[in-house]
């Protein structure tokens, strides 16, 4: 590049970023609303933040409300800014930073289609109870497994699938809850 | 108290309720019930513009001159589309605007239907928040909802996209009422901490070498928030300066004025945040033009920022001490609190720092080499200024942006609010013409000028016609360098003076141009002629399209090249150095 060309060279001035990263889960509760769903995944391209994972569904049919569990990886700092970005949304009611309040559970539900026959088959029921998976579709030579847990469990049934014959994978993405009494 | 009508006199009963006296918009089919509802009424009066963008910088200049919402009524597709960019200006800004869009009906929506956009897609990003109205029942409560966010908390743009069959349709109104706008979710927070507030009035008392750093948000907050800033700096004795959006919250005239800070900022404004050791924020966002390299900025201070949005407070400079709230009444509490600790200002603590300033004004940062053959910039907007300053009537200055702009900021000086109308955030040229058009609208005895670039004004040009055909009589002021003298500035800082496309070639007789649309046309090349040529501006009681001809390679300085800190500005050559800058420094001038 040109030393003129150099982004240094320009109106604007590029800071390194310092901080790491980290994952966090968040909740969000808003009016379950046209366009709600736009809105906030709009909010995080513009912004460039980064989305792991999305959920959102109505939650509270009476009052039109909606939770959406997004799973951030951010430095502290943007952290923050989601926070304050997603609580600017007019239909936007609260946000629960729930991995910076520290007591709450999270599940995840994946549907895993692993074909075989013979040695294979035996050893991937095995390993299925072994991970409480649940069988809701078989053919002779398939199964269609249910399994909940948190992420990183699904994530080592589905290696553990691989080698016996893995086809494909659907995940709900992640939902979140706080820990005791309190609601949200 | 429910009444039926259809949701087009819906539209324009709401913007009676609600108090609109002025909209800026341009028909369109499936905007045509509106009109024709419209056209049978008399509380709102339309002005119709020559482009969608025209009648959004109307508006903004009309609400930051009047501190009421801006109105806008375009139709569906292109005329949706067209507004796009002064609604991104508005959101910048924090501008209150309305923006009422009409829609194919419902039942083509989706269909690639004539004239169709997605336009509650494409202004999702560009509103504080918009609504698309697909029942009869939603509209009354959408469009008094519109009014109250556009209009509170952090102010900004609303969209109401309202499809054609809507507008047909018949249904129930009912006013706005208190009820009906208690919204479920959104809830400004408008007061501040008082704990925090406390804690910045300690900061505050033990300060040495304290300084205001005021923005837009002053303006948003009201007149009355000028007035308590001006109190609270009379109270402490501290120094103010402030954003370009903030110019006029405090008056220019009070000695503890500082000049505007940031890219352009005076040396004195700029190097006082370096050094100091207690920053008052009150509703300014630590903008990249303010703050230069982020990790330089003000490294020694302890920071209280003031500001309505939760989300603007953290997000580039950690400050000290955040108070979230309406800017006026963060103000209140602030002299409430210090009349309660004190009753003196911290004129001997601060001494030595006024000293210090002293000392970085009598560089003379804003000077310049004038001449007597050809008209300076700067000098073209210090006699504009001194010739408004006799005129008795208020003035109002817009303008484009660029050099000139800057130039603007610099050199002509404000006593109150609301008088300076410039596009800050977005940068947007072709903002100042029809800025000015809105402003007067809302005043229409004022003295309304848009100081201009010859590049800027061919943007919206077009409005001049909107000026003439409602006897407006606003005045165009263009500095003429036949350059984006701004882009040029920065090719000659940047990339070796090769300047790419930025000469303004086959320019319009500006003077025959204002004639060919109905306004006088002025042209000015010789300094002694200048004075003369102003009058007759301000004279003529009718629009004015000035072309001033000025120095072509003038440099907009003082200047903080951007990355750089605040102790790094580039001084003009005209400036006293002397002692004060080293020889590392003087290489930079
Ligand atoms: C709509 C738009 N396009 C491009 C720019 C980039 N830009 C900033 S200043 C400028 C030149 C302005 O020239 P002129 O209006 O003549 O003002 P001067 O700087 O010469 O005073 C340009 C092209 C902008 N700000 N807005
Ligand atoms: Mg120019």
């Amino acid at each position: 590049m040109n030393a003129h060309l150099q982004p240094t060279g320009s109106a604007y001035f590029l800071t390194q970023e310092t901080q790491q990263t980290e994952r966090h889960t968040l909740s969000v509760l808003v009016d379950n609303e046209p366009g709600i769903l736009a809105r906030v995944v709009g909010l995080f391209s513009a912004r460039g933040y980064n989305i792991e994972s999305l959920t959102v569904s109505e939650t509270e049919h009476g009052r039109r409300l909606s939770r959406i569990t997004v799973v951030v990886i951010a430095t502290p700092k943007t952290l923050v800014q989601i926070k304050l970005q997603l609580e600017r949304l007019v239909p936007v009611h609260r946000v629960h930073d729930l991995t910076a309040e520290g007591n709450y559970v999270e599940r995840e539900l994946a549907l895993i289609k692993v074909k075989g026959t013979g040695d294979h088959r035996a050893e991937t029921l095995r390993l299925a109870d072994a991970f409480r998976a649940h069988i809701i579709d078989a053919t002779v030579e398939s199964f269609v497994f249910e399994v909940t847990g948190k992420p990183d469990k699904i994530d080592s049934f589905i290696a553990l699938m691989t080698p016996l014959g893995l086809v494909e994978v659907v995940r709900t993405g992640l939902a979140a809850i706080g820990r005791g009494a309190e609601g949200m | 108290m429910a009444e039926k009508m259809t949701g087009a006199e819906m539209v324009i009963q709401a913007l009676a309720d609600q108090g609109v006296e002025h909209i800026f918009g341009y028909p369109g089919g499936a905007a045509l019930p509106i009109y024709d509802a419209m056209f049978q009424q008399d509380f709102v009066q339309h002005i119709l513009v020559r482009h969608e963008q025209g009648a959004t910088h109307m508006a903004e200049g009309y609400a930051r001159s009047t501190g009421k919402p801006g109105v806008v009524l375009v139709t569906s597709g292109p005329g949706a589309t067209n507004a796009v960019t002064g609604l991104t200006d508005a959101l910048m800004d924090s501008i209150p605007l309305v923006c009422i869009t009409a829609q194919v009906p419902t039942t083509l929506i989706g269909t690639d239907g004539f004239q169709e956009c997605d336009t509650v897609g494409i202004t999702r990003s560009c509103t504080k928040h918009n609504y698309l109205v697909k029942d009869i029942k939603d509209l009354p409560r959408v469009l008094h909802e519109a009014f109250h966010i556009a209009t509170t908390g952090r102010p900004g743009p609303v969209v109401v996209d309202i499809p054609k069959d809507i507008q047909f349709a018949v249904g129930e109104y009912y006013k706005p009422e208190s009820e009906t706008l208690r919204h479920a979710s959104y809830r400004p927070r408008v007061d501040g901490d008082v704990k925090a507030i406390e804690a910045a009035v300690d900061l505050m008392l033990k300060a040495e070498r304290p300084i205001f750093y005021t923005g837009g948000g002053v303006i948003n907050a009201g007149p009355e928030a000028s007035e308590n800033l001006r109190e609270l700096a009379e109270l402490t004795g501290f120094p103010v300066t402030s954003t370009l959006m903030g110019l006029g919250a405090f008056p220019a005239s009070n000695p503890q004025w500082m000049g505007m800070l940031g890219m352009h900022g005076t040396y004195e404004a700029n190097l006082a945040m370096h050094d100091c050791d207690v920053m008052i924020n009150i509703g300014a966002r630590f903008d990249d033009r303010i703050t230069g390299r982020v990790d330089a900025f003000s490294p020694n201070s302890r920071k209280i920022h003031v500001d309505i949005d939760p989300s603007s407070i953290n997000k580039i400079v950690r400050v000290d001490i955040p108070i979230v709230g309406d800017c006026n009444r963060v103000l209140e509490e602030m002299i409430r609190i210090w009349r309660s600790k004190t009753n003196q200002p911290r004129t001997e603590a601060i001494a030595p720092w006024w000293k210090q300033i002293e000392t970085w004004r009598a560089v003379g940062s804003l000077n310049f080499k004038n001449s007597d053959t050809v008209i300076k910039p700067q000098w073209a907007i210090q006699r504009l200024y001194e010739a408004t300053k006799k005129q008795q009537k208020d003035v109002f200055i817009t303008t484009e942006v660029g050099q000139h702009q800057m130039w603007a900021a610099q050199h002509f000086h404000f006593d109150k609010p609301n008088r300076w109308m410039t596009s800050g955030g977005l940068g947007t040229m072709g903002y100042g013409l029809p800025a000015a058009v809105g402003v007067q609208v809302a005043h229409p005895d004022a003295l309304v000028i848009d100081i201009a670039g010859e590049a800027s004004v061919q943007m919206t040009m077009q409005e001049l016609s909107t000026a003439v055909q409602y006897r407006l009589p606003i005045k165009i002021f263009i500095l003429n360098n036949e350059r984006m003298g701004m882009v040029r500035q920065w090719q000659d800082l940047l990339h070796g003076s090769r300047y790419a496309h930025s000469y303004s070639e086959s320019l319009p007789d500006f003077v025959k141009l204002a004639e060919a649309y109905g306004g006088k046309g002025i042209r000015c090349e010789n300094p002694a002629e200048l004075d003369a040529a102003i009058a007759e501006m301000l004279d003529y009681d009718g629009p004015v399209l000035f072309d001033v001809i000025v120095e072509k390679d003038e440099n907009c300085l003082p200047m903080i090249p951007s990355g750089k800190p605040h102790n790094e500005i580039i001084l003009p050559d005209t400036a006293n150095i002397g002692s004060i800058i080293d020889e590392k420094g003087r290489a930079l001038v």
